[in-house]
């Protein structure tokens, strides 16, 4: 049914470090790999080898640049995925029931099988997150890799979404944002996470940890000139003979 | 948007056939066998092919029946009750009319009644998306009844009645354009609130995420219709308002009638188009795009 639960009994969801990730798309192709050959339909390419090419992507990276009043422009690299709203215009809107977000962990799943392929997902959704597969004409999303991380046959380390596992700068966190006391609600406690696009009334469960200020231009430029300052004392001996020689000649 | 042609079809050509279907009902014109079966070959012929052609764009149009399950929460899937209710009551009342020389009043009423229910269903589908400002707006549910009113009329036949419903959904189109040209500005949605970083300073898309294109900006930024959104809008307007007014105040002549009903056609095609094509969904954001 596409009526959202009252509530769910956990919010898994994902905590997207925006100051520690790199922007080398590594989680996109992880996410593109897993999803390609598990659950549901593929992730469809269309001329990929030709001068178009165009596919289906449940994570992508975008780069920002952030300008502020003063001072210096930060670089902000942001990828961006279904963030499993609270209260996802994306299910409500479905007049098959194919789209649906779970009691028992709040995960936003679409069931393939009786989705049109009609679109109107995708159009309320404001973070682009739903795209449809031109292949199999249904509506694709982030699964926040549930055949991964229930998956018994998988070894423990590995039942996290596939992004997070792949992730090199650990710029993603996984875990049950509705629990005050887990490491990603800590984390998000301690860093500020926000929400985007909190306007929209959608209540997103991935949060973003926002970049801490960089590029600060101290009083003195060269914090490194100290440790770089000469530590060769007076020469003597042999050495010092000849420097006094030299210096007189 | 994606001024895709299979909703623009639809929305023009249903919204004139259930308005017709709407007059039909409350017996305007209070006609019976041959001339009656005329006007409603034309009302479903418009109100079905329609509805067919919002099927065009699906991606498993065999499974559209599955679109009534979800009438609680889903405006499509209500759309569909309601199209579907309005062709069998009107169906039933148009055979009374045409074969049996009957009219059941009640049950015209209720087929009125499932009609305008119909287009007010399907103007909600677009209203109801808060990523889409310029559709977010009362205007929009506004916009679609009294265009389909007063084409419903002027199909109809019925001078008196269509000429204020056309000077009605002339003043609300003006209305609709004014405000949903500040609408995105208005709805307080920007690069800064979509990635959070607005606090921090002005916010630039530096990189997209792939060099090539796709589905998001396939169906969500469409820039190239918008260059000659001004002109369009006048010849939308005087299409669909202007020279149908012209054409009812002239002397009543079959002809001019029937110029009148294809220049709105074509005109609120073009609004239309103007519709799909002039909505900016807060996605393109993130494409630092519109």
């Amino acid at each position: 049914m596409t009526q959202l639960p009252q509530s769910t009994e956990r919010k898994m969801g994902l905590v997207i470090d925006l100051d520690t990730c790199v922007g080398c798309h590594a989680c996109v192709i992880s996410c593109k790999g897993w999803n390609t050959e598990n659950y549901g339909a593929p992730l469809s390419d269309q001329d990929a080898y030709g001068s178009n090419p165009s596919g289906t992507f449940l994570n992508r990276v975008h780069s920002y640049e952030v300008q502020p009043e003063q001072g210096h422009a930060q670089l902000i690299h942001f990828p961006k995925s279904c963030l499993h709203c609270e209260d996802a215009p994306c299910v409500t809107v479905c007049p098959t029931g194919a789209s649906y977000k779970r009691v028992e962990d709040g995960i936003v799943l679409v069931n393939e099988s009786d989705c049109i392929g009609c679109g109107l997902c995708a159009w309320s959704c404001p973070y682009g997150a739903r795209e449809l597969d031109q292949a199999e004409g249904v509506m694709k999303k982030c699964t926040l890799c549930v055949d991964r991380i229930y998956n018994d046959n998988l070894p423990e380390v590995d039942r996290i979404p596939s992004c997070v596992r792949t992730c090199p700068a650990g710029a993603r966190h996984f875990g049950d944002l509705g629990d005050p006391d887990s490491d990603v609600s800590k984390l998000v406690a301690e860093r500020g996470g926000m929400d985007l696009m909190p306007e929209m009334g959608t209540k997103p469960v991935n949060k973003y940890l926002p970049p801490r200020p960089k590029d600060t231009v101290e009083e003195q430029i060269d914090i490194l000139a100290p440790l770089l300052a000469p530590v060769a004392e007076e020469p003597k001996g042999f050495l010092g003979w000849l420097d006094k020689t030299l210096e007189k000649l | 948007m994606h001024p895709a042609p299979s909703v623009i079809i639809f929305t023009t050509l249903s919204g004139l056939g259930f308005g017709l279907l709407f007059f039909l009902g409350l017996g305007l014109p209070d006609v019976s066998g041959w001339v009656a079966f005329v006007f409603f070959a034309i009302a479903y012929a418009l109100a079905v092919g329609g509805l067919m052609a919002s099927t065009f764009h699906l991606g498993h149009p065999e499974r559209a029946w599955k679109a009534f399950t979800q009438w609680k929460t889903s405006w499509l899937s209500r759309e569909g009750w309601c199209a579907v209710l309005a062709l069998i009551v009107m169906g039933l009342y148009g055979l009374g009319v045409i074969f049996l020389g009957q009219r059941w009043g009640l049950l015209g009423w209720l087929g009125s009644l499932f009609s305008l229910a119909t287009v007010f269903t399907t103007s909600m589908i677009y209203t109801q998306l808060k990523t889409i400002p310029r559709w977010n707006m009362k205007l929009t549910p506004a916009m679609f009844l009294s265009f389909s009113l007063a084409g419903g009329a002027l199909l109809a036949g019925q001078s008196a009645v269509a000429l204020p419903l056309l000077l009605v959904a002339a003043l609300v189109q003006i209305l609709y354009w004014r405000q949903g040209d500040r609408a995105f500005g208005a709805s307080g949605t920007d690069l800064g609130t979509a990635t959070g970083l607005g606090q921090r300073g002005a916010v630039r898309a530096f990189e997209p995420p792939h060099t090539g294109t796709n589905y998001l900006l396939r169906e969500f930024v469409h820039v190239v219709g918008r260059k000659h959104a001004e002109k369009l809008r006048v010849i939308a307007f005087g299409l669909a308002f202007v020279l149908p007014l012209v054409l009812l105040v002239l002397p009543f002549n079959h002809v001019f009638a029937l110029l009148a009903v294809l220049s709105h056609l074509a005109g609120v095609a073009t609004s239309r188009w103007l519709f799909f094509a002039q909505a900016e969904h807060v996605v393109g954001l993130y494409y630092g795009k519109r």
